[in-house]
């Protein structure tokens, strides 16, 4: 009898929680169809190759939100600190870059040959590593000494690098917006008449290939795999020998790594970039990492690409004095709905 | 009255500042008028004015411990209420309705739109807090998060009913039912019926006023039955909901006290300045208030009153002052040529300028690197830290063992 009762009692408590789930992914899904409601009433006005061009931006902006957001996640994953200084190292890429390219030999208006490839290869190179030893740097002096430090106190430094790097990058270039230089060939082609330029492909191909990079590196080599487990469980990867600094150092070279690529690649698309630029896209971004589920790397990368389409559809249909108050409503909207990102899966709790 | 004075008397400060912290501050906080006055050599005015800007971050500062330090829940979007009071008070208590589509305007007394604020803000931290609480703590400082920047820009966008990045301004100045005056502000002595307030001293002994009460309030909640209930849910929550703690009406009544605190202190602000702009509630109000209360030591009301104090003093004079300070004593060394900009040296007053943001970022990882746990940890807070609270010494142990 008491069996049946329980049994009884488990349906009951299941079919509530289906129901209050399912109810609450109607919700989302209420709030997806209204969008893409009010924006199919828009694009029509516009016609079809205003879509396309839009939609080109939107995948090249995204794909930086996905780069930046994938150290947001990793980072988050592994020591569950929201790393303020990422988007900095982001913003420290662009000026660094900016600097380095004269230095390879690179400037605006120049011929372009085989060679000069290489050249830009080794801008990014030569950024990307910088930021990551910035970034295990920051690692080592900011956060590292406060692992077992109450929970606040990494985020309170956190904050406190995230304003040393703005100051750094304020005392070199100063409080206006620099400018980028403009190096990349004025190439493109047309498809249904929207034009895809040379930059929307840089973006696109570096993101891709760095993306499926990461995956393969999480998923294929050893460091990846203790990576996953540090992230899963930091005591019992320990206890199975596995070198939990050595692999939060590396968590945070690989973000930077991203970050870096990120920032020259702002760079090269909007030629020009500001000390405070971090602040902003790092919000974006950091929403984009929640979006997708943090701790969760597909997740970011797909959290970056929908962050980026929405917010570019609705700066392109819509007023773009909003477009932030809509990303962060979105934001509160994911989380109150569907808790886990859209991915769904469940971060530990711990 | 009398054991009181002994058990402070025989408390050793080393082992409790508390008690001592308290003293020097009401010490402080009755005699700065004074102070004021001797150090400006009569014209106390501008320094009383910064005292009661010093004191809206105390209010909200005691807010946010009550959020952070008491009951646990990181709060990101703090500034979102403060903005809320703010403007409840300009768009009550000002001609500016009049220009909006309403074509009417209000003006409600100053000490009844306290009470209205306190319950317009607390009325949007239960409608934010009721869904998300249910959430993990880290998501929660993120939909706090988003709530911050989304307020701010709202009222920067709807410029029909807020005048956008102008703000509202010409608000209505409190006026107080009587008010002394004497020979501290150039009058004879009198008693003074419907006083305008204007003068600084006026709103310092508000201010003293509503942060000696709220400081009593707190003190009191953290005592209560909810105060305990606070300290279960932050130290554990399943196990607090286990004891028979309704950790979900716990966890709403704290985000709306705090929430609560800041919309009062936002009317205070709003009356004082006279003008709102969404310029002022921006991210960077939120993260001040955040690291007053952890710097100061969270949960513990003197700890973050004197970390919220010090923390103004850095951001708001210290650091402003930079410029001018590196100015004269490069031309008290007799480095005049510093003092002009030459190439891409912009002269050293804006070069000290630009250091701003370096010089606070470094303060903040310097102090938490040497002292995690604030300047003034509560002493339950402390020993928790010195005990170690991470299961990592046993395998630190294991490791000493095996190698």
């Amino acid at each position: 009898m008491g069996a049946v009762g329980d049994a009884i009692r488990r349906r009951r408590s299941d079919l509530r929680a289906g129901l209050t789930g399912r109810v609450l992914d109607a919700g989302l899904y209420a709030v997806i169809i209204a969008f893409v409601v009010l924006l199919a009433t828009r694009v029509a006005d516009h016609g079809q190759s205003y879509l396309l061009q839009i939609l080109f931006f939107a995948l090249a902006n995204g794909a930086i939100y996905a780069l930046i957001a994938l150290g947001y996640t990793m980072v988050y994953g592994i020591i569950e600190l929201i790393n303020f200084a990422h988007g900095d190292v982001f913003a420290f890429g662009a000026f660094l870059s900016a600097s380095l390219i004269p230095v390879f030999g690179m400037s605006e208006g120049m011929a372009w040959g085989p060679l000069t490839i290489f050249q830009l290869l080794g801008v990014f190179v030569v950024t990307m590593l910088g930021c990551a030893l910035l970034n295990v740097g920051i690692e080592r002096v900011a956060y590292r000494p406060l692992r077992h430090a109450p929970r606040l106190a990494p985020l309170i430094t956190a904050i406190g690098v995230s304003f040393f790097l703005e100051g750094v990058m304020f005392l070199w270039k100063g409080p206006s917006s620099i400018h980028y230089p403009d190096i990349l060939p004025d190439v493109g082609f047309d498809i249904f008449g929207a034009h895809v330029d040379i930059r929307e492909l840089t973006v696109w191909i570096v993101s891709i290939v760095l993306v499926v990079a990461l995956a393969l590196f999480t998923d294929r080599t050893r460091l990846g795999k203790a990576m996953r487990a540090t992230a899963q469980d930091r005591d019992a990867a320990q206890l199975m020998g596995i070198d939990i600094d050595r692999t939060i150092a590396a968590t945070f070279f690989i973000g930077a790594l991203l970050a870096g690529a990120g920032g020259i690649m702002y760079g090269l698309s909007y030629n020009t970039s500001v000390f405070d630029l971090g602040f902003s896209a790092g919000l974006v971004a950091f929403t984009a990492a929640v979006f997708g589920g943090i701790g969760n790397i597909y997740g970011a990368a797909i959290g970056g690409l929908v962050l980026g389409l929405i917010r570019t559809f609705w700066d392109g249909y819509f007023d773009s004095a909003w477009s932030d108050v809509m990303i962060f409503a979105i934001l509160i909207l994911v989380l109150v709905f569907r808790p886990t990102g859209i991915l769904g899966m469940r971060v530990p709790e711990k | 009255m009398r054991t009181w004075f002994r058990r402070v008397w025989e408390t050793d400060p080393r082992r409790d500042p508390n008690s001592v912290v308290y003293i020097l501050l009401a010490f402080f906080g009755l005699t700065f008028p004074i102070i004021a006055n001797v150090l400006s050599g009569g014209s106390p005015g501008f320094l009383l004015s910064v005292a009661g800007d010093a004191g809206v971050y105390l209010l909200l500062t005691l807010g946010l411990n009550v959020v952070v330090g008491m009951a646990g829940l990181l709060d990101l979007g703090y500034a979102a209420f403060f903005a809320i009071g703010a403007y409840t008070y300009a768009f009550i208590a000002s001609n500016h309705l009049a220009v909006t589509p309403l074509h009417t305007a209000l003006h409600v007394p100053f000490w009844i739109v306290l009470i209205i604020a306190l319950f317009v803000a607390a009325s949007f931290g239960v409608i934010l807090g009721a869904p998300t609480l249910r959430l993990r703590g880290d998501y929660l400082a993120i939909v706090t998060l988003g709530f911050g920047e989304i307020v701010p820009r709202v009222f920067k966008n709807a410029a029909t009913w807020t005048s956008g990045v102008n703000g509202i301004s010409a608000l209505d100045t409190p006026v107080l039912p009587f008010w002394i005056q004497g020979p501290w502000s150039g009058d004879r002595l009198e008693i003074v019926q419907n006083f305008k307030i204007f003068d600084p001293l006026a709103y310092y002994v508000i201010m003293l006023v509503l942060v000696v009460t709220c400081v009593v309030l707190v003190r009191n909640l953290q005592n209560s039955r909810m105060g305990r209930a606070w300290a279960a849910i932050r130290e554990d929550e399943v196990a607090a909901a286990a004891m028979g703690v309704n950790t979900v009406q716990a966890k709403l009544l704290a985000f709306a006290i705090g929430a609560a605190f800041s919309g009062f202190a936002g009317t205070f602000y709003g009356a004082k300045l006279s003008l709102v702009s969404p310029e002022n509630f921006g991210f960077s109000v939120s993260i001040t208030v955040l690291v007053m209360v952890v710097l100061g030591g969270m949960g513990n009301i003197p700890g973050v009153m004197a970390g919220s104090l010090l923390v103004y003093y850095v951001i708001f004079i210290l650091l402003p002052m930079l410029p001018d300070t590196a100015t004269s004593v490069a031309n008290a060394l007799g480095l005049s040529g510093l003092t002009q900009s030459s190439g891409d040296f912009p002269g050293i007053g804006e070069f000290a300028s630009r250091l701003k943001f370096l010089v606070f970022g470094l303060i903040l990882v310097v102090v938490m690197l040497v002292r995690p746990e604030g300047l003034l940890p509560s002493r339950e807070r402390q020993q928790e830290l010195k005990k170690g609270t991470h299961d990592d010494t046993i395998i630190e142990d294991v490791q000493a063992e095996v190698g």
